[in-house]
């Protein structure tokens, strides 16, 4: 079992939990995953990673109440645990074999759509270690819903916050102030987009008109995790990847996204958790 | 005068089974046992022992019965097998031990696989163990994984007193067993974890959600965790599949998707978290024991099944009884067929799967006869779910994160006979090694290297 040391609300539906997992946090890299359980007939739920201490033994995950089984984490209070708690998964972002003298002669931008902000965190953060020029933006629905703004801001140059109701920083969709800020003249080496599915393929749209290479993380459906059920098979330049072993990160431009998005809505119908709906914005059923 | 006739194993009636997921073989009782039990001959020099993986005394055990000593019989079996009661139920008996039984040249061969079942299932109902844990010997292995191979290799090095732990990297142990074969094949609480449960008797750990090569690497489990041998038995990896078009429509799924939904993550059970989608009509591609679960379960799921396979009935890998049991059941099969493409609606869901007619050619590298397509014999099959079982590639992450070891062209680990890999201290078998395989196969494989690890640690 996996104990939860802390638990802290971040937004109506949206809770960060500190979990004790030693041997995730050892060996946990950005960019990667994991997979927990809750309860004897869990599901396996793939999470992002927020961030780990190895010194602690902990692991954070950051998860929003959207479903039946994201309920049943959410439900989760300190001192409770997780059944299981297995990872890390996934290959880490490939900038985490760049030496440091090079990644601190570049420019990273990060672009995080409502949950994704989570996943991105600990990327900026060890980019920002290494010395790396990092700027991110984050979009919600609303102000209620923008999540880790300090923590974004204490490890990067700097944070671009926008709501599609302009309750809070700029007026409009990520890909707007993408837009803005590369029309404004800014220029960077490399960008990364994690978010809901429809948000990573208009981010590749947009980016792709000003030959930014981007990379995306791809939440498909997965069973296992670990590169035995195929249920994430994604078509990356023509060809069949397992997000859960060659992923979860792909060159945004060779993702075939109407496909993932798709293959996404799978298990709709049978979800035993019919009751989803968008709170960042893109309208029920995305 | 021997009876030529086996005695035959009651069975679940085919049309009540098919509603439930309840065991459809029940086993033999005490007097069918036997029974049974008497028509061995005693063979002074018995094929059947030769035949079988690991090596059991059939003979032996199947003496024991008739002379009613069951401890006996059981205590025979284990000195080879920790997993009798699985063995009994899904060894393809027909290809070994009963295939080579001197009584099944002129009459029906002895029925070993229910009696190795009988024996396992009487000794686990009498709580009869013969699991103790030996002397120690000081020495530390890891298994990496605690399907057949890890647990057999387990079970032998366990009790020549080593220390061994288990990595599993899914939530509960026993790897195929448990994501693979379904429960009206092998029943998971009462026979599964049972056995499972005799391992850790002998002091073997079991550690899950540790998944090699990424939470931990086998550098680290010598390095860190002090370690002195590792053995890999991480099992097959990623499905294969046709690479036709459409192979990504919803509702195409592999085979190792849908068991594992179903199985380990007991989709089938109202209180199960994990959806999983049958639709009303399914076609199955392939024709192994594999394909064979998949179309029985979805049957199970109340679909229509029909099995597609590109050669005949004669060339099925799969087990005589599954096929057996899938057609009394109800599933069809078109023989000499092969999917060019698989049919969606303009919402991305399987509608159908095109397929064509094949004939038997020539033998290719496996022996069997390689179909090739009949000119303009195409035809379209109506389906919503299409489930994929043509076997697995190698996982890639043992291979990705341990250098030094050396990998064949399809990813797979290399290892001789004795499970020797070319990293010293690490050693590896069942599927990881051949690739897909058999249960029995594996669980060679492991005692192979907990012979090869044993001789290691002694040099």
């Amino acid at each position: 079992m996996y104990k939860i040391l802390k638990k802290r609300i971040l937004a109506p539906d949206i809770c960060l939990m500190e979990v004790s997992a030693p041997r995730v946090a050892s060996s946990a890299q950005p960019g990667q995953f994991l997979i927990v359980r809750v309860g004897e007939k869990g599901e396996r739920i793939p999470l992002t990673i927020c961030d780990f201490d190895p010194v602690a033994g902990s692991v954070t995950i950051v998860t929003q109440r959207v479903g039946a089984s994201s309920r049943k984490i959410f439900a989760l209070e300190e001192g409770e645990s997780f059944n299981d708690f297995a990872g890390p998964l996934g290959v880490p972002s490939e900038f985490i074999h760049e030496r440091e003298e090079i990644l601190k002669e570049k420019k990273f931008l990060f672009i995080a759509g409502g949950l994704g902000t989570a996943p991105v965190y600990p990327q900026v953060k060890y980019l920002h270690g290494k010395g790396a020029h990092v700027e991110v933006i984050i979009g919600a629905k609303t102000r209620d819903l923008v999540i880790m703004e300090e923590e974004m801001k204490q490890v990067a140059a700097r944070v671009h916050i926008c709501t599609d109701d302009g309750s809070y920083g700029f007026k409009g969709l990520v890909t707007a102030r993408l837009k803005e800020l590369l029309d404004g003249g800014a220029r960077f080496d490399q960008a990364v987009a994690i978010g809901p599915m429809i948000m990573m393929k208009f981010v590749t749209l947009t980016a792709r008109k000003y030959n930014l290479p981007l990379i995306v993380s791809l939440n498909t459906l997965m069973v296992d995790g670990t590169g035995m059920c195929g249920a994430c098979r994604v078509t990356v330049g023509g060809k069949i990847r397992f997000a859960c072993v060659d992923g979860p990160e792909f060159d945004a431009y060779q993702v075939d996204f109407d496909e993932a998005m798709r293959r996404q809505s799978m298990y709709k119908l049978q979800e035993k958790d019919a009751d989803h709906k968008c709170k960042i914005g893109l309208g029920n059923g995305q | 005068m021997v009876n030529k006739i086996r005695v035959p194993v009651r069975e679940q009636d085919p049309k009540a089974r098919t509603g439930n997921f309840q065991e459809v073989s029940y086993g033999y009782n005490a007097q069918e046992a036997v029974l049974e039990a008497s028509r061995c001959i005693q063979c002074k020099n018995p094929k059947c022992v030769t035949g079988c993986p690991v090596t059991i005394q059939i003979p032996q055990f199947i003496k024991a019965i008739l002379e009613g000593d069951m401890p006996g019989a059981a205590s025979v079996i284990a000195r080879d097998s920790s997993l009798p009661a699985v063995c009994g139920r899904v060894c393809p008996q027909e290809s070994q031990c009963e295939g080579v039984c001197v009584m099944g040249i002129k009459n029906d061969p002895i029925a070993i696989g229910k009696l190795e079942r009988y024996v396992a299932d009487w000794a686990r109902e009498n709580n009869y163990t013969t699991a103790i844990p030996a002397v120690p010997n000081g020495r530390k292995v890891a298994i990496v994984g605690s399907g057949p191979a890890g647990l057999a290799c387990a079970t032998d090095l366990a009790k020549a007193g080593c220390d061994v732990t288990i990595f599993e990297a899914l939530h509960k142990p026993g790897g195929v067993l448990v994501y693979g074969i379904p429960e009206f094949r092998l029943p998971k609480a009462k026979v599964v974890d049972y056995e499972i449960g005799q391992v850790r008797k002998l002091g073997v750990k079991i550690e899950c959600n540790v998944v090699v090569g990424r939470t931990v690497t086998i550098d680290q489990l010598f390095d860190q965790e002090g370690f002195d041998a590792v053995f890999v038995g991480s099992g097959a990896g990623l499905p294969k599949f046709l690479g036709i078009p459409g192979e990504n429509l919803n509702g195409v799924v592999s085979a190792n998707e849908f068991l594992t939904r179903n199985n380990l993550m007991e989709a089938y059970v109202p209180e199960s978290d994990t959806p999983i989608y049958v639709g009303k009509r399914v076609a199955v591609v392939g024709g192994g024991n594999v394909a064979m679960d998949a179309a029985r379960t979805a049957l199970r799921l109340g679909a229509e099944v029909e099995v597609v396979y590109r050669r005949t009935r004669k060339e099925m890998p799969a087990r005589v009884e599954e096929v057996h049991h899938a057609e009394e059941e109800g599933v069809t099969f078109q023989m000499l067929t092969n999917p060019v493409a698989v049919l969606g609606n303009e919402k991305g869901w399987v509608t159908g799967l095109r397929c064509i007619r094949m004939e038997l050619g020539e033998p290719d590298e496996s022996g069997r006869r390689r179909p090739v397509e009949v000119p303009g014999s195409e035809f379209d099959i109506a389906c919503d779910v299409t489930v994929i079982a043509l076997g697995t590639s190698s996982n890639p992450l043992i291979a990705r994160t341990t250098p030094g070891l050396e990998m064949n062209r399809h990813n797979g680990i290399v290892a001789d006979e004795r499970g020797i890999t070319s990293r010293p201290g690490v050693f590896a078998g069942g599927d990881v090694v051949t690739g897909s395989a058999t249960v029995i196969l594996a669980m060679g494989a492991g005692r192979q290297a907990a012979k090869s690890i044993l001789e290691y640690l002694e040099a």
